[in-house]
């Protein structure tokens, strides 16, 4: 067997899609963590030097490309498999079996991964674009805040900007919905490909995919909810 | 449970052959009792359509108890009808009410067109099983049952994939037609066993070869599969697949 037959294979597709989602599952997990510093209520200065941290540190700078190549790779491997995999019933059923079999969510992650993309590209619009590249059309970088005799770009503030539009809030929160039931099924179906079947680790993994699922989308949501309301000082 | 008859009225599929495009025909069955098989009712169905010089319906069927893989009829938006764990021979009339619309399709997915009506072929999967559903042992004296030890849980696991009577309801209620609980349920029976082990490799890699070139779907984990499936396969043998699939790819020399 020859690499290029393991990942053309359907399996080999699905390995692909699962190892890039359980990488992209951990930098959710660095991405909430970091943001929840927000909440620490100094008027953003821990968020502010956390986000400086991230953006000046080479070994996390090497690591955002391994980010970018696994979501594009998770991206296109996603939409080949869906057109591939809707390609293998040309005459469809007069009556569906609909979720008497399965989870709508389980069935539609070709759509909420559509949701979560039109998301990601506004998000990156927003935040990425500004503090990487220096801020492209009507967003442009705020001016620097002064921590200890040393200037951070004020990412924080910049949050705030974009948290007063409540129409930016809504699609936000509707990004972290969608987020929430892909993960919902993503999360398991990632360790099944990967081929988990013993069930004292299926258990566990079950119990924590449901709990990632909800608590990582609800604080995320929760930032520009309580941004936009003036929760946070 | 009490015996009654029933008047139905059927949507069936009707298809002359492979190439032709086929529609949905309404028949009207009387007197259909409650203890027939869904299949005896379709027997009267079609001694119906004889005597009216029409041509009866394609269907395939052999044992009509349960165990031979061949009935393959797609009843109301479900493989073999409502009742879970059965085949649609096994499944009974009282699973419906006088006056139901019943809506029979045939199996949906490229893999298996359609041949006639209700019939589809199903080759695809005897050519899975070719590729490596097997072991490779000498004949001669079978030897004595107990020169293998075989740890029990894993006989029963095994006994409980190799109970997979390759119908092909999995392919029909996956979304993405995909074939991987039958191949998953006939790869595990094998790999479970000392007797399978020394070809496992080699046999899930040709197995998913196979499966891919017919023209099978991805496995997305919907789970849709053991939902419908006559013999409650477990799709914990998928994942198993998967394991196998994958520690084979890694390390096989060729």
């Amino acid at each position: 067997m020859t690499w290029k037959q393991l990942f053309t294979s359907s399996v080999g597709k699905k390995f692909i899609m699962a190892l890039t989602g359980v990488s992209l599952i951990a930098f959710l997990i660095v991405h909430v963590g970091l943001n929840a510093c927000i909440w620490a209520n100094d008027n953003g200065e821990m968020f502010n030097k956390a986000a400086h941290f991230m953006g000046s540190t080479v070994v996390i700078r090497i690591a955002e490309v391994g980010l970018f190549v696994g979501i594009i790779l998770h991206i296109i491997q996603g939409i080949v498999l869906e057109l591939d995999n809707r390609s293998k019933r040309s005459i469809g059923y007069q009556v569906p079996l609909g979720n008497r079999g399965s989870k709508w969510y389980s069935r539609s992650m070709g759509l909420l991964g559509t949701l979560i993309l039109l998301f990601l590209i506004m998000h990156i619009y927003h935040f990425w674009t500004p503090s990487r590249l220096g801020g492209i059309a009507d967003i442009q970088p705020l001016p620097p805040v002064n921590y200890d005799g040393k200037e951070y770009h004020n990412l924080y503030a910049e949050m705030i900007t974009v948290f007063q539009s409540l129409f930016v809030v809504i699609l936000y929160v509707l990004g972290c919905i969608s987020l929430a039931y892909h993960l919902l099924h993503g999360f398991n179906s990632a360790f099944r490909t990967l081929g988990l079947h013993n069930q004292r680790y299926v258990r566990i993994v079950k119990a924590t995919g449901v709990a990632f699922s909800i608590i990582v989308p609800f604080t995320f949501a929760m930032m520009p909810i309580s941004m936009h309301f003036g929760w946070i000082q | 449970m009490e015996h009654y008859n029933m008047n139905l009225t059927l949507k069936v599929w009707k298809q002359k052959n492979k190439s032709e495009r086929g529609r949905f025909e309404t028949y009207h069955v009387k007197n259909i009792s409650s203890e027939m098989s869904f299949l005896e009712m379709f027997d009267v169905l079609n001694e119906q359509l004889i005597e009216e010089g029409k041509e009866p319906i394609a269907f395939d069927h052999d044992c009509r108890e349960g165990i031979c893989g061949m009935c393959s009829m797609y009843i109301n938006g479900r493989p073999h009808g409502p009742w879970h764990g059965t085949t649609t021979c096994q499944l009974h009339m009282r699973a419906f009410k006088d006056g139901d619309t019943i809506v029979v399709e045939p199996w949906r997915a490229n893999a298996f067109p359609v041949l006639k009506d209700l019939t589809v072929d199903r080759n695809a999967f005897d050519r899975i099983i070719q590729a490596g559903g097997f072991i490779s042992v000498n004949t001669g004296n079978a030897q004595d049952g107990n020169n293998i030890p075989i740890e029990k849980e894993k006989a029963d696991q095994a006994f409980a994939a190799a109970a997979c009577i390759g119908c092909g309801a999995c392919v029909a209620a996956c979304k993405n037609s995909s074939a991987m609980l039958f191949v998953s349920a006939k790869v595990s029976h094998l790999a479970l066993l000392p007797q399978g082990v020394p070809e496992k490799k080699t046999r899930v890699l040709n197995m998913i070869a196979q499966m891919d070139k017919e023209g099978f779907g991805s496995c997305t984990n919907t789970g849709a599969c053991e939902a419908v499936c006559p013999k409650e396969i477990s799709l914990d043998n998928i994942a198993r697949l998967n394991k196998e699939y994958l520690n084979a790819a890694a390390v096989i020399d060729k």
